[in-house]
């Protein structure tokens, strides 16, 4: 089935899964963009695996719509299976075979062709930097290793989406930031990702396109800039000077200043005294500083307020918890959910 | 259906048993206790104590087997009959008995074992079907328990001709309801006890769980078969194709519920109840 690129690769809309009447899935939508990368964001417990789980059809939703390339995985889910290459928490690997086994049971599974099947498991495995090591038996692997392996296991058959859960788990700083390199370049090469983690500087600087869960719902969705634009639609600057009794008067002086919006003292603070400068775009900042300097103020620190993802996911559930007690739909929450 | 991913499966997980010394090593160590020690000793002993009247009196007692198996008994002399008889009659269950401890053994840690072991979340996000899955552990739990018995088969058989042979005027084994036992009624049995086990071990929540739960299966259908594998040496070749159709009917509808049973998510030890 061919996608248009309006279309999304994976679409799930109102999905809810419970076990033994523990809720896991509540009325959860994501929606992940063909050829990009969509991080679903949460804590452990979130729902995050339990999404992938249902995204294969490995698992079947109580309630709600899926599809995943056009397909739904519980009519079709040979079809969206064998489109999809997924990487669990846990490796999942045979630690008794060798890697070279465990790559050709995923191929002869995925029907890869016996004259193609030693060429893709050598390209896969180079391309992980675990060609070295197909010949030894998998239970001697190190976590670093195995995690290679089940990457390489999961685009041997060349699948047009990759679900990763958790894919740096239990990895040294080196192995994660390696892997998450190989995570983008694959997508540079046309592949949609869907990845978990609760990992926010992973997340960061790799993802498209952003998921929040908590507790089997979304909270927010969309691209990182978008939402952080949500969030903080002004840019500020933090500044700190050295301590001075005519503080006031400074304050004054720079809230004249063209685009400057607002000044929010924060108190003294190991660097002097400091204050945050609302502004209509970064570029007045120098302005802010020359002002400063030209009453005669000594500057100590100025940082341009970027926010993180990491913020942005506490303030995403800060807002959340905050409008759940008032009974409002936190910012950001799409019209769609907001009226279902 | 499609049978190359059940032939895969299958294969997989029989290539992991032959690298598992720790498991061949003690099925090994059954199937020779079975098929090589215990026949060894009594055939030796019988045969080499000669016309003493301990064996005159355990020839007396072949009387009690049925007539049709009485007329079988070949061999001119008391131990010649009597090791004639044991080696016929008498070690015909454990063909049975051997192979439905190891296959339930493998069976019943195959679909649990995945999930313990992480795998199943592998398993059930591959396009591999449910069926298929059951299919192909069902056919990994049947190769060692058969295999070892097929072996074993060869040194008893092997063991009973070089023994009692030159008692009872030359080679003779295997007889022809031994022929139909080993090719016909043990893979009819194999079948129920691993359908059985293997829906058993999709269910249950540890493998300890499935090796005990499927005691509780194999225990009554290891009597049976031994009752019945008894019968189709005692009897015609007949009642032995019956015996064997009747096993592997009852198989066949097993299995076939089995397969239906498997539901992907209980690869994943989530599935409601587990």
């Amino acid at each position: 089935m061919t996608l248009t690129r309006e279309t999304p690769a994976v679409a799930l809309h109102g999905v809810s899964k419970s076990f033994n009447e523990k809720s896991a899935l509540t009325d959860l939508t994501v929606v992940a963009p063909e050829g990009k990368i969509t991080v679903l964001l949460g804590p452990n417990g979130a729902g995050k695996t339990t999404a992938i789980r249902c995204i294969t059809g490995a698992m079947s939703p109580d309630q709600g719509c899926i599809r995943v390339l056009g397909f739904d995985p519980e009519i079709d889910g040979e079809a969206v299976r064998s489109e999809c290459g997924v990487v669990s928490a846990k490796p999942a690997l045979y630690d008794r075979l060798t890697g070279w086994d465990n790559l050709v049971y995923a191929a002869e599974l995925h029907g890869v062709s016996k004259v193609n099947m030693p060429n893709r498991i050598k390209t896969s495995a180079e391309r992980f930097g675990i060609e070295h090591a197909l010949d030894e038996q998998v239970g001697g692997y190190s976590t670093g290793m195995k995690t290679r392996l089940a990457l390489a296991r999961s685009v041997l058959h060349e699948p047009r989406l990759l679900l990763f859960d958790e894919p740096t788990s239990g990895l040294d700083p080196e192995s994660a930031q390696a892997v998450l390199a190989l995570i983008r370049e694959m997508t540079a090469e046309g592949h949609t990702v869907v990845m978990c983690t609760h990992h926010l500087i992973e997340a960061e600087g790799l993802a498209d396109h952003i998921v929040v869960l908590d507790v089997g719902t979304d909270l927010v969705a969309g691209a990182p800039a978008d939402l952080v634009r949500q969030y903080w639609p002004e840019d500020s600057v933090l500044i700190a000077v050295d301590h001075d009794p005519t503080s006031a008067a400074l304050f004054t002086d720079i809230d004249k200043l063209s685009g400057v919006r607002r000044i929010e003292p924060l108190g003294e603070g190991g660097s002097g005294l400091e204050f945050r400068v609302v502004v209509d775009n970064h570029a007045i900042t120098a302005d802010v500083v020359a002002a400063l300097t030209a009453a005669g103020s000594r500057v100590r620190k100025v940082v341009p307020h970027e926010p993180s993802l990491e913020e942005l996911y506490f303030a995403v559930r800060r807002s959340t918890r905050d409008l759940s007690e008032a009974g409002a739909p936190p910012p950001g929450f799409t019209r769609e959910k907001a009226t279902r | 259906m499609n049978w190359h991913r059940t032939f895969t499966v299958a294969r997989t997980d029989v290539k992991q048993l032959v690298l598992a010394k720790d498991f061949w090593v003690p099925m090994g160590i059954l199937g020779g206790i079975f098929f090589v020690v215990v026949p060894l000793v009594l055939l030796l002993s019988i045969v080499s104590l000669g016309d003493v009247s301990a064996i005159k009196n355990v020839a007396e007692t072949l009387e009690v087997l049925p007539q049709k198996a009485q007329e079988q008994i070949r061999g001119d002399t008391p131990q010649g009959q009597t090791s004639y008889a044991l080696a016929v009659f008498l070690f015909a269950p454990m063909a049975v008995v051997v192979p439905l401890t190891i296959s339930t053994a493998v069976g019943a840690a195959s679909l649990v074992g995945e999930r313990e072991r992480g795998t199943g979340e592998f398993l059930a996000h591959s396009p591999a079907g449910t069926r298929e899955i059951y299919l192909g552990k069902l056919m990994a739990s049947l190769v060692p328990g058969y295999f070892t018995t097929m072996v074993g088969f060869t040194l008893y058989s092997l063991i009973v001709n070089l023994i009692v042979g030159p008692e009872v005027g030359g080679w003779f084994f295997p007889t022809q309801q031994w022929w139909l036992l080993m090719l016909w009624v043990l893979p009819g049995f194999l079948l129920i006890g691993l359908s059985l086990v293997l829906r058993l071990s999709g269910r249950v929540k540890s493998t300890a769980a499935a090796q005990q739960a499927s005691g509780l299966i194999t225990l009554p259908l290891i009597a049976i078969s031994y009752a019945q594998a008894s019968g189709a040496v005692y009897g015609t070749a007949t009642t032995t194709v019956m015996i064997g159709a009747i096993a592997w009917g009852i198989g066949a509808v097993s299995t076939w519920r089995g397969m239906r049973g498997v539901k992907r998510q209980r690869l994943l030890g989530v599935a409601d109840g587990v």
